[in-house]
């Protein structure tokens, strides 16, 4: 039909640039809304850190909405518990968390983290194999099951750990900011910034790079056509919800030590956002989600510093301007 | 059978059951003395149509809606803000009614018209962003909504407990406004129960049971699907309203905790599906059994954790314990979406043996 030379690569899919453009647009509205440049790149900062650990909660969820169309109304737990679990370590060694030493302080952090997403991923598996198997291809029940298996976590952890808040400091050597002329910017989100960035990174490696990467981004498109391939996809889409319920546990242990706090119902209130996120991003789609996380972090920390009042609904607003845009989200990756 | 709209419990022990637990309900004042009592009866009563009206929505349309309390919470406030603003007297109750109602049902429409158009899972995950942006809303105007703390109010004369309508001496009973109160309570919910029973069994109900069924071949069968879903949307919204003001008008109170808050939504999701999805019947058992759980089986709990804790057992006292009693009513939702998805009811009208009841799963 047309003249392709066989030696010609193959066409490129069109790049989709607009959503990319959104929040680097909106930063840059804000910054004569904002008037000192200095606030301004405090709370961009802020926003990237906050934006980069609610991905990193909400990319699994996404991935195994676009996998197995499997919505997991129980996702808040995984966060919960991996923030739980990370006080089993970090209690232990308070003395060595108040060191000032970096070192001294990341080589608890580290064990602490990978403890949590060892134990939420491990839980992923419980849930996967427990509550979700019996029920594939029925929303309805998932959505019951995984509201229930939430309601069971989360009174666990209740019951093992009490009711109460429980303290959650930061290390020494990640307290304070640098100061860079007259812009204050705290270590801590650096690191959290550099996290996100190294996952999401990693995320988009696998995906594009490897072959689990490619059946996946297969199976998210037309899961018949792999099974049909002779390809498990339902290993592959349990190997996908651990992974997701480990970097919820991840994310958990980082919300946790950015509010310097742990609850059982964080769960709660973080389920929301990452359900505005998903959504924005459009299920299934691992670049929408990163750029929806950011947006939705942007909206909350200028919306807090502009108009606070209006702080409370301005998630509800932004998702409701995306759909009228693009009714499914920013990248629709999924046929559904 | 008109007034069960020619829908019948179709089992004898079920029929036996909601009789028992009707007539229960209606001489509470007199069998059962004490505020507790009647305070519980009149939690079932209006949780039984608050469950109901989520039935129509989870059962009969198969949509999963987590801004039900959004709407219960509107009526509330509604009602609670007029009567502390107005003052204790029938306009201001009046008010209440006829601002919360409409405000409720545009809401409703709103949301529906906004996100029934794509599949239940968005529309399950909007309602609870939603209803989440409305809870933190509702508690920091508190200007209006008196925060974190509500709004406590004054009914209108006749429905104080002080009002005595029929003194001791006639019957040996004492009738007074908060009796009064109750019954009113219980005659709206039972109004409410019986008009959902007309509508889930009218064309109407039969086409949300397609859409529930095969939304795809409802659309065309040429039914206008959003439509339909929108309009059962904004009935469930108008009841749960209505709820929401019964239940203000008996705790005298609305505030976040008792109307708004997301457990309550939780609380809706566990006894309609313990009770049964799509049989409206099941909202009466589902609330009858948990509120009763709620009440009475958490002092046993106490009782059991306190044990376990004198024989020196590990973590026990802490499961037991009477706070986390919302863990064992989740393995039982978890058990029963998974064992007996149809519930109680489902459960018994199968046990029952009538054939017909297997036509509606």
């Amino acid at each position: 039909m047309s003249d392709i030379a066989a030696t010609d690569p193959l066409p490129k899919p069109k790049r989709d640039l607009a959503p990319i453009l959104l929040p680097v647009a909106l930063a840059l509205l804000m910054i004569p809304l904002i008037g000192s440049t200095s606030s301004w790149l405090t709370l961009t900062v802020a926003s990237l850190a906050m934006g980069m650990m609610i991905f990193i909660m909400a990319s699994g969820l996404t991935l195994v909405f676009g996998l197995m169309d499997v919505l997991n109304f129980g996702h808040g737990a995984f966060i919960a518990v991996g923030a739980y679990v990370a006080t089993l370590v970090l209690a232990p060694f308070a003395a060595s968390i108040q060191a000032d030493s970096l070192w001294m302080n990341l080589a608890v952090l580290a064990p602490a983290a990978l403890l949590s997403m060892a134990v939420s991923g491990a839980l992923g598996l419980v849930v996967e194999r427990v509550l979700i198997l019996p029920v594939y291809g029925q929303h309805l029940k998932q959505i019951l099951m995984t509201t229930g298996g939430l309601i069971v976590a989360e009174q666990t952890l209740y019951a093992l750990w009490g009711p109460q808040i429980i303290p959650m400091p930061l290390p020494t050597s990640l307290r304070g900011s640098f100061i860079l002329g007259d812009v204050a910017i705290a270590k801590y989100r650096v690191l959290a910034m550099l996290i996100g960035l190294a996952i999401f990174i990693a995320i988009q490696l696998v995906l594009n790079r490897s072959k689990v990467g490619l059946l996946i981004r297969a199976g998210v498109e037309n899961r018949e056509m792999v099974e049909a391939l002779g390809y498990r996809i339902r290993r592959l889409f349990l190997g996908v919800f651990m992974t997701g319920s480990a970097l919820a546990g991840l994310g958990g242990v980082m919300w946790a030590l950015y509010r310097e706090q742990v609850h059982a119902s964080m769960s709660d209130d973080l389920t929301v956002l990452i359900f505005i996120v998903v959504i924005i991003g459009g299920l299934g789609s691992i670049g929408g989600c990163f750029i929806g996380a950011i947006l939705v972090a942007m909206v909350a920390n200028y919306g807090g510093f502009l108009v606070p009042k209006l702080a409370l609904v301005s998630n509800i607003l932004l998702m409701v301007a995306i759909l009228m845009w693009r009714p499914r989200g920013l990248y629709a990756v999924t046929s559904r | 059978m008109m007034i069960l709209s020619g829908d019948p419990p179709k089992s004898r022990v079920l029929t036996l059951l909601l009789v028992v637990i009707i007539l229960a309900l209606a001489a509470t004042p007199f069998l059962f003395p004490g505020a507790k009592a009647l305070n519980v009866a009149a939690k079932i009563c209006v949780f039984a149509a608050l469950v109901a009206s989520y039935d129509l929505l989870l059962g009969y349309t198969g949509s999963v809606s987590f801004a039900h309390t959004m709407f219960y919470g509107i009526g509330s406030y509604a009602i609670a803000i007029a009567l502390y603003g107005m003052g204790p007297n029938w306009a201001a109750v009046a008010t209440g009614i006829v601002v919360g109602l409409p405000l409720a049902a545009l809401l409703a429409l709103a949301i529906g018209l906004f996100s029934l158009r794509v599949a239940a899972i968005f529309f399950a995950m909007i309602t609870l962003a939603v209803a989440s942006a409305f809870q933190v809303l509702a508690s920091q105007l508190s200007w209006l909504t008196g925060g974190e703390d509500g709004r406590s109010f004054q009914l209108p004369e006749l429905l104080r407990p002080g009002t005595v309508l029929i003194s001791k001496s006639l019957f040996g009973f004492e009738i007074n406004g908060r009796i009064l109160t109750f019954y009113l309570v219980f005659a709206v919910s039972a109004l409410m129960i019986l008009a959902l029973l007309r509508v889930v069994n009218s064309p109407f109900g039969r086409v949300l049971q397609a859409i529930r069924e095969n939304r795809f071949r409802a659309e065309a069968l040429g039914f206008r699907t959003v439509f339909h879903l929108t309009y059962a949307n904004c009935l469930a919204a108008l009841v749960a309203a209505s709820a929401g003001i019964l239940n203000a008008l008996w705790l005298r109170y609305a505030g976040p905790d008792t109307s708004l808050s997301f457990s309550i939504m939780l609380d809706i999701l566990l006894m309609v599906v313990i009770g049964g999805m799509g049989t409206i019947y099941g909202a009466l058992i589902g609330a009858t059994i948990f509120i009763l759980a709620q009440n009475y089986l958490q002092s046993l709990m106490g009782v059991a954790s306190n044990a376990a804790g004198e024989a020196g057992l590990p973590l026990l006292p802490g499961l037991l314990h009477p706070d986390r009693w919302l863990l064992w009513l989740g393995l039982l939702f978890i058990a029963s979406v998974y064992f007996f998805p149809t519930g109680v009811v489902g459960r018994l009208r199968k046990a029952g043996g009538d054939k017909s009841a297997g036509s509606s799963h």
